[in-house]
């Protein structure tokens, strides 16, 4: 059985006196546990809005999302809260998705404590410190805040945060696209002993189909709301089959000479 | 004379744990119709860069310690707000890194992307619009006239940058800086917006500062390209030769660092240790404790490499151990 099933999926924004933006409009998709699953396509055609909708933080217009054997959908809005654990995002910019305010040690904790609401004391600085090494963050960093960061540790920072409340699910928006080429091969080198370690499972949204085609075991292709073509990675960018995969594989830049 | 040239830029940061020195020391000039290019790690001053020429930096903490920006007869540095507001969104208009910081979310598409119309060229409202629509599908929005009328959130993410790039394109600017102008943009569109650049060069002259972590795609659109690291440049090349020939060790670490050229499931490539922390005092080259394709063995300690050129416009850190 698929660890994700997203069966029919909808999700439509209403506009006032016109027809309604179908930002997802019938997406069905399989995920295994353990899997990486790269989705590509236009921008505009509708990523965010499918990782927003399954992580129930906008509601469907139609279709299931099935976790686990359980349909989300049908959840009542706590039980959601209980069961959004599970599943975490990274969100695209490192730089929005932390609070300025808070240390990352009490970003850590707060996110530990999701989980694990009593966790305290030692407990605590030894789940952080797993944590920090886990993405490669010295401990003397604790009591930083993220303006301090660069780029990178702050995207390493924002890994750390999904982590914490050991998810099965993880829908990565961009992860990389912000950060130099170093420290993008150091997040997928991360990202991929992760799901190898934690047998996770992630959905890996990025415009860099070098990227996705690196991380990805399967690769999703979507256009105006829907999904036009799907298939193992090297395959797909072997011998893409619809027309939009071809326009996208003829438009990668290249690197001139060396490539 | 180039349209900008821009001699020993230094802006530091004071903050209650020392002095940052995001940008130390930058050289670099832009003819009209060029494309230059600026790459280099996450921090390395880039975008304060972009800023200290337009008069962006908060100050305090930020400050200007020393340098020059000549455009025209203008220094940009130190010509005076007043000045710099006629100049800036008109005759320099910039690309800024985050969308969201920069349009404003309680105000309709279309009231931002009007303004420096109405503000610079003195358009009234309904020829501004018409203006503003058209802007917009050039650059691949969809129904123009009905999206103008939107809010931002309503945008994707990769909608609302290309909103961005509608506006610094419109007033029709001498130098255009583009901060990442693309990152949220997949290729096909990627391509349109970097064709209708071209396009605007090649009937106006504009000249492009491009700032970009993507290296094929500054490798196709610049003429030239610097390469930054810890406030410094620290190599500079013609883009192909840059690609054929890398000479600084950062250089080279940064293109053997990409991604696309590993097979799967190869661990990648990564530059050992940590950037340096640019708050601390520096003697000599920043690069040095992570210099690990060059020779390391014959770095100069305390020694700070200057650029000199090697030959065809091929600038490069004069040090024996990254030039071994
Ligand atoms: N307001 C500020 N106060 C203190 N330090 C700052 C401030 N703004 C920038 N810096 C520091 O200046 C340095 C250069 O930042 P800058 O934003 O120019 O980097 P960049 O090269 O554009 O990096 P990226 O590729 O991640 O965008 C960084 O170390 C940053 O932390
Ligand atoms: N809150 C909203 N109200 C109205 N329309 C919306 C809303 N959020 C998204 N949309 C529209 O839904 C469509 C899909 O947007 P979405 O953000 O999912 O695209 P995306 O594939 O993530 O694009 P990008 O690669 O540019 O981030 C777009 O046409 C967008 O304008
Ligand atoms: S050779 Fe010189 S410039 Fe190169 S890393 Fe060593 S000290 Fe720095
Ligand atoms: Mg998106
Ligand atoms: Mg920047």
């Amino acid at each position: 059985m698929p660890y994700l099933q997203i069966i029919d999926l909808k999700t439509h924004f209403p506009v006032k006196n016109a027809d309604p933006i179908k930002a997802v409009d019938g997406v069905s998709l399989d995920i295994h546990q353990g899997e990486i699953l790269g989705l590509v396509g236009e921008s505009g055609c509708g990523k965010s809005t499918l990782s927003r909708t399954v992580m129930q933080l906008i509601a469907p217009t139609g279709g299931q999302v099935i976790l686990n054997g359980e349909e989300l959908t049908s959840l009542s809005a706590s039980e959601v809260r209980h069961r959004r654990l599970d599943f975490q995002m990274i969100f695209q910019d490192p730089y929005a998705s932390l609070n300025p305010r808070m240390t990352v040690f009490s970003t850590l904790a707060e996110a530990l404590r999701t989980r694990q609401p009593k966790l305290a004391g030692s407990d605590l600085n030894h789940a952080i410190a797993e944590l920090m090494e886990r993405v490669g963050l010295d401990w003397r960093y604790i009591r930083n805040y993220p303006h301090e960061f660069s780029g990178g540790q702050r995207q390493r920072i924002a890994i750390a945060r999904a982590l914490a409340p050991q998810p099965k699910l993880i829908i990565a928006d961009e992860p990389v696209s912000a950060l130099d080429v170093s420290i993008q091969s150091q997040i997928l080198n991360l990202l991929n002993g992760l799901v190898a370690e934690l047998n996770l499972t992630m959905i890996f949204i990025s415009h860099d189909l070098s990227v996705v085609r690196y991380i990805a075991d399967r690769i999703a292709v979507m256009h105006f709301g829907k999904i036009v073509e799907l298939g193992e990675s090297e395959q797909l960018m072997k011998n893409p089959r619809h027309g939009y995969t071809r326009e996208l594989l003829a438009s990668i830049p290249k690197i001139r000479d060396t490539a | 004379m180039p349209l900008l040239e821009v001699t020993d830029l230094k802006t530091h940061f004071h903050t209650r744990n020392g002095i940052v020195r995001a940008v130390d020391g930058v050289s670099f000039s832009l003819e009209k119709g060029q494309t230059v290019g600026i790459v280099g790690e996450s921090g390395s001053g880039k975008s304060v860069t972009c800023y200290s020429l337009l008069g962006l930096i908060p100050m305090p903490p930020g400050k200007i310690e020393s340098g020059s920006a000549i455009f025209g007869s203008t220094d940009l540095l130190n010509c005076g707000e007043k000045k710099l507001c006629q100049i800036r969104g008109k005759r320099i208009s910039m690309i800024f890194q985050d969308p969201m910081t920069s349009l404003n979310p309680y105000l309709r598409i279309a009231t931002q992307i009007t303004e420096p119309l109405r503000l610079h060229m003195g358009m009234d409202r309904k020829r501004a619009l018409k203006h503003a629509i058209r802007a917009l599908g050039e650059v691949g929005i969809a129904e123009p006239e009905k999206r103008i009328q939107m809010y931002p959130h309503e945008f994707s993410g990769g909608m609302r940058q290309r909103v961005m790039i509608a506006m610094a394109l419109i007033t029709n600017p001498e130098i255009l800086i583009a901060d990442e102008p693309t990152t949220a943009l997949d290729v096909t569109i990627q391509k349109q917006i970097l064709d209708l650049i071209k396009e605007r060069q090649r009937e106006l002259g504009t000249a492009v500062l491009f700032i970009t972590h993507d290296l094929a795609v500054i490798s196709e659109v610049c003429d030239e390209i610097n390469v930054m690291y810890a406030g410094n440049i620290v190599e500079r090349a013609g883009a192909e030769e840059l690609f054929k020939n890398p000479r600084h060790a950062y250089t080279r670490a940064l293109l053997k660092s990409i991604p696309a050229l590993h097979a799967k499931g190869e661990e990648l490539y990564t530059i050992p240790g940590l950037p340096p922390d640019v708050s601390q005092p520096i003697n000599g080259c920043a690069f040095r404790p992570r210099n690990e394709l060059g020779d390391s063995a014959k770095c100069l300690p305390n020694h700070r490499p200057v650029l000199k050129d090697t030959g065809a416009g091929h600038w490069v850190q004069d040090c024996p151990g990254c030039l071994a």
